[in-house]
C-alpha cells in the first residue's frame, strides 16, 4: 500500500513534498479513484446487492412475461414492505454482531395483540398500533437485558423467544384459526382493496419532497465541507446522484399511475386501481429517520463503535450495555411495525403469524443488501435494497417454477442467495483486514 | 530512596507520586513508589514483568485507586478514583491493545465518545471533527496517512498506533501515558512512533513511556524510572546512566551506588519471594 510511506517516516517536509490535509477540492477522477480503492478495501456496501438486483430484474423480465407489469411491481412493493421494515430493525442488531431470531414471531405476536384489541375489544386502530409498538419495545428491552446484563448469547435468547412467541400467538388467536381485521385505515396501508392508493398528485408531491430534501441535505453538507476547507465530493457527482434519484423515482411514480385493472368484471366496472401504495411514504419515513439516527447522531456512531470493538467503545466512555439493549428495542419495535403492515396486507392475522420463513427473508434482506453478520458494517438502505432483491426472487421464481414443488424450490433458491450474500460478506471482510 | 537528579529540575513535575501503596488482598504490589513526570519530557517507566508497571499506570489513570500515598497533579493534591476523573485532569492513557474500532475511520475513532454535535437536532458536526482531527495530525507532523477518512482497518500497525496517540492529545491533555507503543511494530514503524513520542514532549506534554525495549528507552527518554518488585529502584536522568546500568536496575534493583540499598533490595526480594 503506497500510503504507508515508510520511506518518509520521520523527516520534516522535504522540498516539494505535499503537505497533507490541505484545502483542496476533489476532482471527479480523484473521487472515482478513492471510491474504487474503498471498494477494493472491502467496503462493498450495497454494490453486490444492487448488481444482483439489476441482473435478476433483467433475467426475470425476459423469462417471465408480465414480470415488470404495473400490477406485479405494485404487488412486489406491498409484499416486500413487511420484510423490509423487519430487516431495517435487524440491521441495528446485526451492526452489533448480534442476531434476533425472534423478530418474525415477535412481529406476529404484536400484530395478534393489535388484532385482538381491534376485533374483540373494539379499540381504534391508533390505540391498537400503539399497543403493538409498546409490546414490541418491551420485548426488545427484555431480550436486550438478558443479553447485556445476564449475558446469555443473543442466539439462544431469541431462539427461545422465537418458540415461545409462536405459542403465545396460537393461544391468543385461539387454535388454528384467524382473526379478520376490517379497519379501513389499517387495511388501506397495504392496499388490501383495489382502490386504496395515494392520489396521483400525492405521488408526484411525495417524489418532489424526497428529491428536494435529498438535494438540500446533499448540497448543504458539501457547502459546509467546502467552507471548512475539507475535501468534498465534486458537484457533478452529487448532481448525478440527485438526478438518478429523481429519474428512478419519476419512473416508479409514473408506473404506479397506470391503471392496473386490465380486465373489468362487473365488480370493478367503474373502479380504477392506480397510484402509489400508501406503504411507500411510510417506508420512506422509516428509511429517513433510521438513516439519520445511525448516520448523523452520537447514538448511531456509538452503535457502530460497539459493533466494531466494544472494549474500545467502553474505554471511550460509551455505555455499551445501554447501546446493546437499545438495538434490540429498535429491532423488536420495528418488528412490531412490520407485523402491523403484514396484518394490513392480510387484512387479519392467523395462528402462524410471523412464523415460517418470515425471519429468514428479513435477515436475508439485510445481508444481501450489504449488512455484515460480523457486526460494525451496515446501513438502513441495505434493508430496502436487500428486501427488494428477496421479493424479486420470490416473484420471479413463483411463475418460473410452477407445480406442486414450486414453493419448495423458492425456499431453496432464497436460501442459496442468502448463503452467497453471507459468503460475499465474509470474503470482503477478509479483503478489508488483509491490508494491516 | 529514589533520586531524580533533575539537572533541569527547574520545571516542577506535573505529576508527583510519593509513597504509593497498592495491595490486592494479601498481594502487596506497590510498596511505597515515588514517581515524577515533567512537562516537555519523556519519562520511561521500565521494569521486569510483575514489577508493578501496569498497576502503577492504572493507579495514575484511575482504574485502580491507591491505598496510600501522595498523588499531586499540577501542584495540587488530586483524588483520582475513576478513569473519568483522570481524563478530567488531562491524563490520557494509550493502551497496548489499541482501543480503536476497525470499522470506523480515523476521525470517528479520534472523537469516539466525545463527538462534537451541532444545532438543535444535535447532529454530528462531521466537518468540524474532520478539521480538528486533520489539524491535530498535522501538528504532530503525521504525514503517513493519506486521508483522515480512511478506515482504521486499512491502516498499518504503526499508523494505528499513531492514530491512538493522536487521539490522546486531542483532548487538551497534559500527561499522556503510552503502554508499550512499539511492542508489535517493525523497525521503520517503531522509528515513526518514537519520533511521534518525542514530538509530543516537544509540544509541551508530559509523556510517560512504558517499554521493555531498551533501545526505545535510550532513544527517546529524558528520565528513566525503573521499578523493581513493587519499589522504585531509581528515577534517574537518561544522560547519567548507561544501557547496562538500566538493565541492572531492572534486574537487580540497584546498580553501583544508584538504586535500592542492598538491605532494602534484600528485604524487597524477600517479600517478593514470599508473595
Amino acid at each position: 500500500m503506497s500510503t504507508i510511506g515508510n520511506d518518509r517516516v520521520s523527516q520534516p517536509l522535504r522540498e516539494g513534498e505535499e503537505e497533507l490535509f490541505q484545502t483542496r477540492e476533489l476532482s471527479t477522477v480523484e473521487y472515482a479513484r478513492d471510491y474504487v480503492q474503498r471498494l477494493r478495501g472491502g467496503e462493498m456496501g450495497a454494490i453486490p446487492g444492487l448488481i444482483g438486483l439489476v441482473v435478476l430484474v433483467i433475467l426475470f423480465s425476459f423469462l417471465q412475461s408480465g414480470f415488470l407489469s404495473a400490477y406485479n411491481v405494485e404487488n412486489m412493493v406491498i409484499d416486500g414492505a413487511p420484510t423490509i421494515i423487519m430487516a431495517m430493525g435487524l440491521v441495528f442488531v446485526l451492526l452489533l454482531g448480534e442476531i434476533d431470531l425472534s423478530a418474525g414471531t415477535a412481529s406476529g405476536a404484536c400484530a395478534v395483540l393489535a388484532a385482538v384489541l381491534l376485533v374483540r375489544h373494539n379499540v381504534n386502530w391508533i390505540v391498537a398500533t400503539l399497543a403493538a409498538g409498546a409490546l414490541g419495545a418491551l420485548i426488545g428491552v427484555f431480550i436486550g437485558w438478558l443479553r447485556a446484563k445476564v449475558g446469555i448469547p443473543s442466539f439462544v435468547i431469541t431462539l427461545a423467544a422465537f418458540l415461545s412467541f409462536q405459542g403465545v400467538i396460537v393461544i391468543m388467536v385461539g387454535g388454528s384459526g384467524s382473526i379478520l381485521v376490517t379497519d379501513h385505515t389499517l387495511d388501506a396501508l397495504e392496499s388490501a382493496s383495489i382502490s386504496d392508493y395515494m392520489p396521483i398528485w400525492a405521488g408526484w408531491a411525495l417524489l418532489a419532497a424526497v428529491v428536494l430534501g435529498f438535494a438540500a441535505v446533499k448540497f448543504r453538507t458539501l457547502a459546509t465541507r467546502r467552507k471548512a476547507g475539507l475535501p468534498a465530493e465534486p458537484n457533478q457527482i452529487a448532481l448525478i446522484k440527485v438526478a438518478a434519484l429523481a429519474a428512478g423515482g419519476a419512473l416508479f411514480v409514473y408506473y404506479m399511475g397506470i391503471n392496473r385493472i386490465v380486465t373489468h368484471t362487473f365488480l370493478t366496472a367503474n373502479q380504477k386501481s392506480e397510484g402509489v401504495p400508501w406503504i411507500v411514504p411510510l417506508l420512506l419515513i422509516l428509511l429517513f429517520v433510521l438513516t439519520f439516527l445511525l448516520g448523523r447522531t452520537r447514538y448511531g456512531r456509538h452503535v457502530y463503535a460497539v459493533g466494531g470493538n466494544d472494549e474500545a467503545a467502553r474505554r471511550a466512555g460509551i455505555r455499551v450495555d445501554m447501546v446493546r439493549i437499545s438495538v434490540f428495542v429498535v429491532c423488536s419495535f420495528l418488528a412490531a411495525l412490520s407485523g402491523m403492515v403484514q396484518l394490513s396486507a392480510q387484512a387479519g392475522v392467523n395462528s402462524a403469524q410471523g412464523g415460517g420463513n418470515t425471519l429468514l427473508l428479513a435477515v436475508g434482506a439485510a445481508v444481501i443488501g450489504g449488512t455484515s453478520l460480523f457486526g460494525g458494517r451496515g446501513r438502513v438502505i441495505d434493508a430496502v435494497i436487500g428486501g427488494v432483491v428477496v421479493e424479486v426472487i420470490s416473484y420471479g421464481m413463483s411463475d418460473l417454477i410452477s407445480g406442486s414443488n414450486g414453493p419448495g424450490w423458492q425456499l431453496i433458491i432464497t436460501g442459496i442467495v442468502l448463503l452467497v450474500a453471507a459468503g460475499f460478506d465474509a470474503v470482503s471482510r477478509r479483503a478489508g483486514f488483509s491490508r494491516q | 530512596m529514589s533520586v531524580d537528579a533533575g539537572p533541569r529540575g527547574a520545571s516542577e513535575p506535573i505529576l508527583r507520586l510519593r509513597g504509593i501503596q497498592k495491595s490486592f488482598g494479601p498481594v502487596h504490589v506497590l510498596k511505597g513508589v515515588d514517581f515524577e513526570a515533567r512537562v516537555g519530557e519523556v519519562t520511561a517507566l521500565v521494569g521486569d514483568n510483575g514489577a508493578g508497571k501496569s498497576t502503577l499506570v492504572k493507579c495514575i489513570g484511575g482504574t485502580y485507586t491507591i491505598d496510600e500515598g501522595e498523588y499531586v497533579f499540577n501542584g495540587k493534591a488530586a483524588h483520582v478514583h475513576s478513569p473519568r476523573a483522570a481524563s478530567a485532569l488531562g491524563i490520557e492513557i494509550v493502551y497496548q491493545d489499541l482501543a480503536l474500532c476497525d470499522n470506523l475511520d480515523i476521525v470517528q475513532n479520534m472523537f469516539l465518545g466525545r463527538e462534537e454535535v451541532t444545532g438543535v437536532s444535535r447532529t454530528l458536526d462531521e466537518a468540524r471533527m474532520e478539521l480538528l482531527a486533520g489539524q491535530t495530525l498535522a501538528s504532530l507532523s503525521v504525514r503517513t496517512v493519506k486521508s483522515v477518512r480512511q478506515k482504521v482497518s486499512s491502516l498499518s500497525g504503526g499508523q494505528r498506533q499513531t492514530v491512538a496517540i493522536a487521539k490522546s492529545v486531542l483532548w487538551n491533555s497534559k500527561l499522556v501515558i503510552l503502554d508499550e507503543p512499539t511492542a508489535a511494530l517493525g523497525v521503520a514503524q517503531t522509528a515513526q512512533v518514537l519520533d511521534l513520542v518525542r514530538r509530543l514532549a516537544d509540544q509541551g506534554l508530559a509523556v510517560v513511556l512504558i517499554s521493555h525495549n531498551m533501545n526505545d528507552v535510550l532513544q527517546v527518554a529524558d528520565s528513566v524510572a525503573a521499578l523493581y518488585l513493587g519499589q522504585m529502584a531509581a528515577q534517574v536522568r537518561r544522560s547519567e546512566v548507561t544501557h547496562t546500568q538500566i538493565v541492572e536496575l531492572i534486574t537487580a534493583g540497584r546498580s553501583g551506588d544508584i538504586g535500592l540499598t542492598s538491605t532494602a533490595a534484600a528485604v524487597v526480594e524477600g517479600n517478593g519471594a514470599a508473595a
